[in-house]
């Protein structure tokens, strides 16, 4: 009977978030899934055109450049995205003092909601009395045009992006790095390793696993970016900043057709899965 | 980015395909008319309580004329608002009565997102007091699917005390380009911070306004049959050279970009930024909205037009809505806002309400009949200097409408390239600039036959 209730419990909590899931993700994938086949007003039936929403996107003036866009954020983002919280980490396995200081101070910027995090970058970036440029001119050097030039824009989303999402991988390697036998270090340091040595031959292969998940969750993750260019570009300049995430956003809410928006949600999911295939395979190769 | 993508998959795909009707099926009352319920939008906000104290009375006001009728209001702002409109169509949220901006006139009738009322336009006294060219706007193949409610034409907008400042005379505004350039390279001198002359660049913004100012030198977006791209022009390159020389040799229209409708709208609010293109609402907003000081903003006519964009709004009947909710929401629409002296022409309760009264932002009725006594009431009421708008009024009546090109907004789009092309970089190619968009607009309309 203890058995029994105990599993009940637990199926009840296993029926809410399947509830949630199946509200707000798997519903809308299917939607998604039907939309991206239809013709559609939001009114009368709805008409099936087969692959034309997806003609019509591939076809789109500005399609390739949106996931070229997409393709330099997710990897300007995984170059920041990913070494900055690894070497955060690092830095923070290693204190010995303010530590839980250190650790909530790098976590707080998840905690603000998005779009607080990113007006007050809206004003780091200002050309004017911004932030940036500020300590650009304290340190005698010019003044960088970060949002208004194409060729900064994508970077400056980039910082953002960085700023507001480093604060949970951060913990998530220093949890891993906590998790690494002491003795190992203790070894390799009678062997005379140095820092990086160290680093080099106990740390990465140790946090290899989550290394490698995270890396595949940020790509996931960075692929469908949106909130910084709708808020900080809408796009620009000279459609710099036009990823596909935006491009889909323009064509459901802007354009009023959901059938191409739809499309192009299905063509970011299956690249999306392909990346989450590989990581799996990567994942399971490494416990074998 | 993932917490912003989970929202944005949820809002954009899981659209509900269950159609709901927005009424139920009317019941007669004890004098005989069917009782009907009708939703309408545009309630002013909590924000604004004396607006909405005279909105609820004016509600007030019609149930007790029309008894068989309850009106519930919505304040959702803005009153209409792209990103939310077909959502609120598709999940039967859509007020019986709702507005729609002439930027998405064609989109929303074309869809069949709007009741045609053709059999209906009797309910409006004054519907042929409306301007014909502005009640053509909401018409389609002979049927009519809005009640024109704002019409107005783009002019110069400008900071008449910064003009003073700048050692400009603010009653005698700009009427040539060269003239405006010479202006806001004064104004941009009298210090950092200083704008002389400010534009859109992003969010669809920059190329509604690189519409505007080709419509005024002359051009055309599309061609006659609106089977190509027609802005790759000597109008079109004139319009980005001289913003492009504005920006980088004359160095009088800061150096942020501005990307989207708001950015513009607290830059002239700051008091800081001398001139836009914009519509006598400019004013309204940016004194209401933004802080601006009522006495600084003047406005003038459209310099060397010779054709002005169309702005303005209509309301709209939901396509879902029972004959009887559709009659007495066209009934709403005349009582609020087509009857001189009453609802949103109430002039004297604004005044009385300190509302900015006298900013010439609606010439819907011409000089009609109806027009002028609109008016003659405006002017009666005025808490505005209304000669800052005269140069505006005199010119405005001279220059031709033009209606927004087709597919609008997937063009303004691809525009801003061209926008935030010129404004973001000193050596920008403009003839590969308006190439590169004539190529991508061409292929829009290609693709969509």
């Amino acid at each position: 009977m203890a058995v029994l209730r105990r599993n009940l419990t637990a199926y009840g909590f296993l029926c809410a978030a399947l509830f949630c899931f199946a509200v707000f993700a798997w519903y809308p994938m299917i939607r998604e899934f039907i939309l991206s086949f239809q013709e559609t007003n939001l009114i009368d039936p709805p008409t099936w055109v087969g692959l034309d929403n997806f003609e019509y996107a591939v076809g789109y003036p500005g399609f390739t450049e949106a996931w070229i866009a997409t393709l330099q954020f997710t990897f300007l983002a995984l170059v920041c995205g990913f070494v900055v919280p690894f070497v955060v980490a690092l830095v923070l396995n290693e204190l010995r003092h303010a530590r839980a200081y250190l650790r909530f101070v790098v976590y707080l910027p998840v905690m603000l909601p998005p779009i607080v995090a990113v007006l007050l970058f809206r004003w780091f970036f200002d050309p004017g009395p911004g932030l940036f440029n500020q300590i650009l001119g304290f340190v005698n050097l010019p003044a960088l045009a970060w949002l208004d030039s194409p060729a900064t824009a994508l970077i400056s989303l980039v910082i953002v992006s960085t700023w507001m999402n480093m604060g949970s991988a951060t913990l998530i390697y220093l949890a891993a790095l906590q998790n690494i036998p002491p003795e190992l270090y203790e070894a390799a340091e009678l062997d005379g390793a140095g820092v990086f040595k160290r680093i080099r031959h106990v740390t990465i292969p140790q946090t290899r696993l989550i290394l490698l998940l995270m890396l595949m969750l940020q790509i996931v993750a960075t692929m469908q970016v949106f909130i910084e260019p709708y808020m900080l570009t809408g796009g620009g300049p000279a459609g710099s900043t036009v990823t596909v995430a935006y491009m889909m956003f323009q064509f459901a809410f802007t354009n009023q057709n959901y059938g191409v928006a739809g499309a192009l949600g299905m063509m970011l999911m299956i690249v999306l899965l392909v990346f989450a295939a590989f990581q799996l395979r990567l994942t399971r190769e490494d416990k074998a | 980015m993932k917490r912003s993508t989970g929202l944005l998959v949820a809002s954009v795909l899981g659209l509900s395909a269950t159609a709901c009707g927005s009424g139920e099926p009317a019941e007669p009352t004890a004098g005989g008319a069917a009782k009907v319920s009708i939703t309408v939008a545009c309630q002013p906000a909590k924000s604004a309580p004396k607006e909405r104290q005279a909105w609820d009375d004016d509600v007030a006001a019609f149930m007790k004329a029309h008894p068989n009728v309850t009106v519930k209001s919505t304040d959702q702002q803005p009153c209409f608002d792209p990103k939310t409109f077909g959502p609120k169509l598709a999940g039967g949220q859509m007020e019986t009565v709702f507005v729609v901006p002439v930027t998405n006139y064609d989109d929303v009738i074309a869809q069949g997102q709007a009741m045609d009322i053709t059999q209906l336009t009797s309910e409006i006294k004054n519907w042929n007091d409306l301007r014909q060219d502005v009640r053509d706007l909401v018409t389609k193949d002979g049927k009519a699917y809005g009640v024109p409610n704002v019409h107005y034409g783009v002019g110069l907008v400008y900071n008449r005390k910064l003009f003073t400042e700048a050692g400009l005379d603010p009653n005698t505004p700009p009427t040539t380009w060269a003239e405006v350039r010479e202006a806001a390279k004064k104004i941009a001198a009298l210090g950092p911070g200083y704008v002389g002359y400010g534009e859109y660049s992003g969010g669809n913004t920059g190329g509604w306004h690189f519409t505007q100012a080709l419509y005024g030198r002359g051009g055309s977006i599309l061609t006659e049959d609106n089977k190509k791209a027609a802005f790759n022009s000597p109008e079109g390159k004139a319009v980005l050279q001289t913003l492009h020389d504005m920006r980088w040799i004359d160095n009088s229209m800061g150096s942020k970009l501005l990307v989207d409708w708001e950015s513009l709208m607290v830059a002239m609010g700051s008091g800081k930024t001398g001139m836009m293109l914009g519509a006598p609402d400019v004013v309204t907003d940016v004194v209401g909205k933004f802080k601006g000081n009522v006495a600084d903003y003047g406005i003038t006519g459209f310099p060397e037009a010779k054709a002005s964009l169309s702005g303005g709004e209509a309301y709209m009947i939901n396509p879902k809505a029972t004959p009887e909710e559709a009659k007495a929401g066209m009934q709403w629409i005349d009582f609020r806002f087509n009857t001189v002296g009453k609802g949103r022409f109430d002039y004297a309760r604004g005044k009385a309400n300190g509302n900015p009264v006298g900013v010439p932002d609606n010439a819907v009725y011409g000089d009609s009949p109806t027009g002028q006594a609109i008016q003659a009431d405006r002017v009666k009421n005025a808490s505005l200097p209304v000669e800052n708008y005269d140069p505006y009024v005199k010119a405005s009546a001279t220059i031709p409408p033009k209606a927004e090109p087709l597919h609008a907004q997937e063009i303004y789009a691809i525009l801003d390239v061209a926008m935030s092309g010129v404004l973001s970089d000193k050596d920008a190619d403009i003839d590969k600039l308006l190439a590169d968009a004539e190529t991508k607009v061409n292929a829009v309309l290609a693709a969509k036959g």
